[in-house]
C-alpha cells in the first residue's frame, strides 16, 4: 500500500507537551512540512522563544536556539547576518513578540532583515497561566483581568500586522489561523511564501497564526476553534497587510 | 615598531579587528563612542559586519547569534548600558558561547555622569546578571594594555567559551597614546574546531543551543560544569602587576586608572625612601589571589585605591583572609584620587 499521508521528516516522531486543542502544535507541523517541501532542513537555523513553545526543539528536528524573552529577532539579525547563506527563522508568541520583545520586532523588521518571523497570537500568556496579553480581545477575562480587559485600564489589543505592513522593510506581512481545516491549508501558504521570501533574499516576512488556548480561554477545544473564527477573526481580521498573495 | 596615536577606545576596537573579531553590534553612550565609530569604518573594510542597534539589549542579543555561528563577536557600552545587557551574558554564559564585552564605567548609581569610574567592579566580577556564573573580567591600565589585553580576551572568551569583560574607565577609554599593533598575534585557530556552534544540520544531527534546563538535576548539572570550568580559570588565569613586591612594607592594590596614579605615588614616595609598591590586578575575575597570597607574607598592611566607595576591598581581605590590615582610600561619583590625597592617607595610617 502507498503511503499518502506521513509524518514530515523535519518534525521529531515524539508527543508534544502542548494542552489538547492548542495551536502550537499545528503551527509547529505546517511550519515542517514547509521546511521539508522546500529542502532546507539542513540549512536552516530557528528560533525558539520564551513562552509555551520555548521546547519546540524537543519537536523540530533541525538547528535550533533559544532567546531571551522578545528576543528572538535581535538574535536571528545576529545569526542571519553572520550566515546570509542560511535560512534564519523565529517563532515567538503574543506576550514574546507584542509586549516586551516589541522594540526587536520592530527595528529588524525596519531594517528589513531577511528573516521569517511566525507569529502566534492566542490572545493570552499560556507558559505563566493566562495572564493578560498585549493582543487579548477587549472584555476578555484572564488571570489579570478577571473582569475583562478594559480599555482604560490596559489599553486596546495591538495589531501587529497592521502595525508592521506601513514599514518599508517588511516584504510580507500576513494573517492567518489554524482553527479550520481550511484556514490551516492557507496558514500553511503563507508560511511557505514567509520562507521563499528568505531564499528570495526579499526580506523580512511575518505571518501571525490566529491560534485558540482553550486552557486559558476556558472553553472546549470545539469552542475554542469557534472562538478564534468568530470572535478573534473580528479583531483581528484574516489577511494580507503587505506583500502579494 | 610603528605606533599609532589613538584614544583607548580605539585601541580595543583595532585589537579586536585584530583578534579577528567580525561582528560588532553596539548601541550609543558616552564615554566609549569612538569605540562604535571606529568599528562602523574598520568593519566594512574587512569584511564584518556592524550594527548599530535599537538598544543595549539588542546588541547583546545579536551578539549571542552571532557567537552561536562561530564568529568572534562583541559589543561596548557604559555602565548604565552594561546593566541593561545583563540579561544577554547571563543566557552567553548559560549556553557557553564566547564573546568580549566592553564597559568603559562612568559615574553612577543611575544616571550618574559621564565622567570615569571603577564603580562597575562587583556587577562585573560577581557575576552581574542571575544565576550562578562569572564572567572573566579583564582590567587595562594602558593603551598598550587596552590592545594587548583585547587579543587576551578574545583569546580566553573562545578558549573556555565563556563571555569575558574588558573593564575599563572614561580615562582610559578617552585618553590618548601611541599605540603598537604589530606584533599582537591572537591564537584564533588553536582551540580546535568550534564543534558545537548552529550552521544547519547537513551531515550530523540537529544541534541546540539553548538555557531551559526543566528535567531533574539537569541544570544542577550544569551549573556543576560551570564550576568546573571557572574552577580550572581561577587556577590557570590569573594576572596581575607587582611593583616592588620584594621588599615593600606596604602595598597599595589598585586596578585600571587608579592604579597609574597609585604608580606615581610610589615613585614619589620611594625617593624619599618608603619601602612601598603595588600589586596591580591586571584579571579583576578571577582575582590575582595566589599573588596578594604571597606578598602579604612580606607586606605589613595594604591600602586598596579605587574609584569607587570600596568594591575590590573585600576580594582583597578575602584573598589574604584578613591576615593584615587593609585600608581603603577612594573617590566616588566620577572624581579621581589624587596622589596627594593617597599620600595622606598612607602616611594617616602608618603613622602609628
Amino acid at each position: 500500500m502507498d503511503k499518502i499521508f506521513k509524518k514530515p521528516e523535519s518534525i521529531r516522531d515524539v508527543g508534544t507537551h502542548y494542552c489538547p486543542g492548542c495551536g502550537h502544535g499545528i503551527v509547529h507541523r505546517i511550519i515542517c512540512e514547509v521546511v521539508d517541501e522546500l529542502d532546507i532542513r539542513e540549512n536552516l537555523i530557528g528560533i525558539a522563544p520564551v513562552g509555551c513553545a520555548v521546547i519546540a526543539y524537543d519537536y523540530w528536528d533541525f538547528d535550533v536556539t533559544e532567546a531571551a524573552h522578545g528576543r528572538v529577532p535581535a538574535v536571528a539579525t545576529g545569526i542571519k547576518r553572520v550566515r546570509p547563506d542560511k535560512i534564519v527563522f523565529g517563532y515567538q508568541g503574543d506576550g514574546d513578540l507584542a509586549a516586551i520583545g516589541t522594540a526587536e520586532i520592530i527595528h529588524a523588521a525596519n531594517r528589513g532583515e531577511n528573516i521569517t518571523i511566525i507569529f502566534v497570537n492566542n490572545t493570552v500568556y499560556g507558559m505563566t497561566g493566562g495572564q493578560m496579553a498585549p493582543t487579548t480581545l477587549l472584555k476578555q477575562k484572564t488571570a489579570t483581568t478577571p473582569s475583562g480587559r478594559e480599555q482604560k485600564t490596559h489599553g486596546f489589543p495591538l495589531k501587529v500586522c497592521e502595525l508592521l505592513s506601513v514599514l518599508p522593510g517588511v516584504v510580507h506581512s500576513e494573517r492567518v489561523s489554524v482553527h479550520n481545516p481550511q484556514n490551516v491549508l492557507k496558514a500553511k501558504k503563507a508560511i511557505k511564501k514567509a520562507f521563499e521570501n528568505q531564499i528570495k533574499n526579499l526580506g523580512f516576512s511575518i505571518v501571525e497564526v490566529l491560534s485558540p488556548c482553550p486552557t486559558y480561554l476556558g472553553l472546549t477545544p470545539q469552542d475554542a476553534v469557534k472562538w478564534v473564527g468568530e470572535e478573534m477573526a473580528k479583531e483581528y481580521p484574516i489577511g494580507i497587510y503587505k506583500g502579494a498573495a | 615598531m610603528k605606533k599609532i596615536l589613538m584614544c583607548g577606545n580605539e585601541a580595543i576596537a583595532e585589537a579586536a579587528i585584530i583578534a579577528g573579531c567580525r561582528f560588532y553590534a553596539g548601541y550609543p553612550i558616552t564615554p566609549q563612542n569612538e569605540l562604535p565609530s571606529y568599528m562602523s569604518k574598520r568593519m566594512p573594510e574587512v569584511g564584518g559586519i556592524f550594527i548599530q542597534s535599537e538598544s543595549e539589549i539588542s546588541a547583546i542579543n545579536m551578539v549571542f547569534g552571532a557567537s552561536l555561528t562561530g564568529i568572534r563577536a562583541m559589543t561596548s557600552s557604559s555602565s548604565p548600558g552594561i546593566s541593561l545587557k545583563q540579561e544577554g551574558i547571563s543566557y552567553l554564559a548559560a549556553c557557553e558561547l564566547p564573546a568580549v564585552i566592553v564597559n568603559i564605567m562612568r559615574g553612577g548609581p543611575g544616571l550618574g555622569n559621564i565622567a570615569p569610574s571603577q564603580s562597575d567592579y562587583f556587577q562585573a566580577t560577581k557575576g552581574g546578571g542571575h544565576g550562578d556564573y562569572h564572567t572573566i573580567v579583564i582590567a587595562p591600565a594602558s593603551l598598550q594594555e587596552m590592545a594587548d589585553l583585547t587579543i587576551l580576551s578574545f583569546d580566553l572568551a573562545d578558549k573556555y567559551r565563556t563571555p569575558v569583560m574588558i573593564l575599563g574607565d572614561g580615562i582610559l577609554g578617552q585618553m590618548m597614546a601611541p599605540v603598537e599593533f604589530k606584533s599582537l598575534k591572537p591564537k584564533v585557530e588553536s582551540f580546535g574546531k568550534k564543534d558545537w556552534i548552529l550552521d544547519g544540520c547537513k551531515g550530523r544531527k540537529p544541534r541546540i543551543i539553548r538555557s531551559l534546563l526543566l528535567a531533574e538535576g539537569e541544570l544542577e548539572r550544569l551549573n556543576l560544569k560551570l564550576q568546573k570550568k571557572y574552577n580550572e580559570i581561577k587556577d590557570k588565569e590569573q594576572r596581575c602587576e607587582v611593583l616592588y613586591g620584594d621588599d615593600s612594607e606596604i602595598m597599595l592594590v589598585a586596578y585600571g586608572t587608579s592604579s597609574r596614579i597609585s604608580r606615581s605615588v610610589i615613585e614619589r614616595l620611594r625617593k624619599t625612601g618608603k619601602k612601598i609598591g603595588m600589586l596591580r590586578p591586571i584579571s579583576l575575575w578571577p582575582f590575582p589571589e595566589k599573588e596578594l597570597k604571597r606578598v602579604a607574607k612580606r607586606a605589613k598592611a595594604f591600602l586598596v585605591i579605587e574609584m569607587s566607595c570600596g568594591q575590590m576591598i573585600e576580594d582583597v581581605k578575602l584573598a589574604i583572609d584578613c591576615a593584615r590590615p587593609v585600608y581603603f582610600y577612594g573617590r566616588t561619583g566620577g572624581e579621581i584620587p589624587s596622589e596627594e590625597e593617597i599620600i595622606k592617607t598612607i602616611e594617616d595610617k602608618t603613622r602609628s
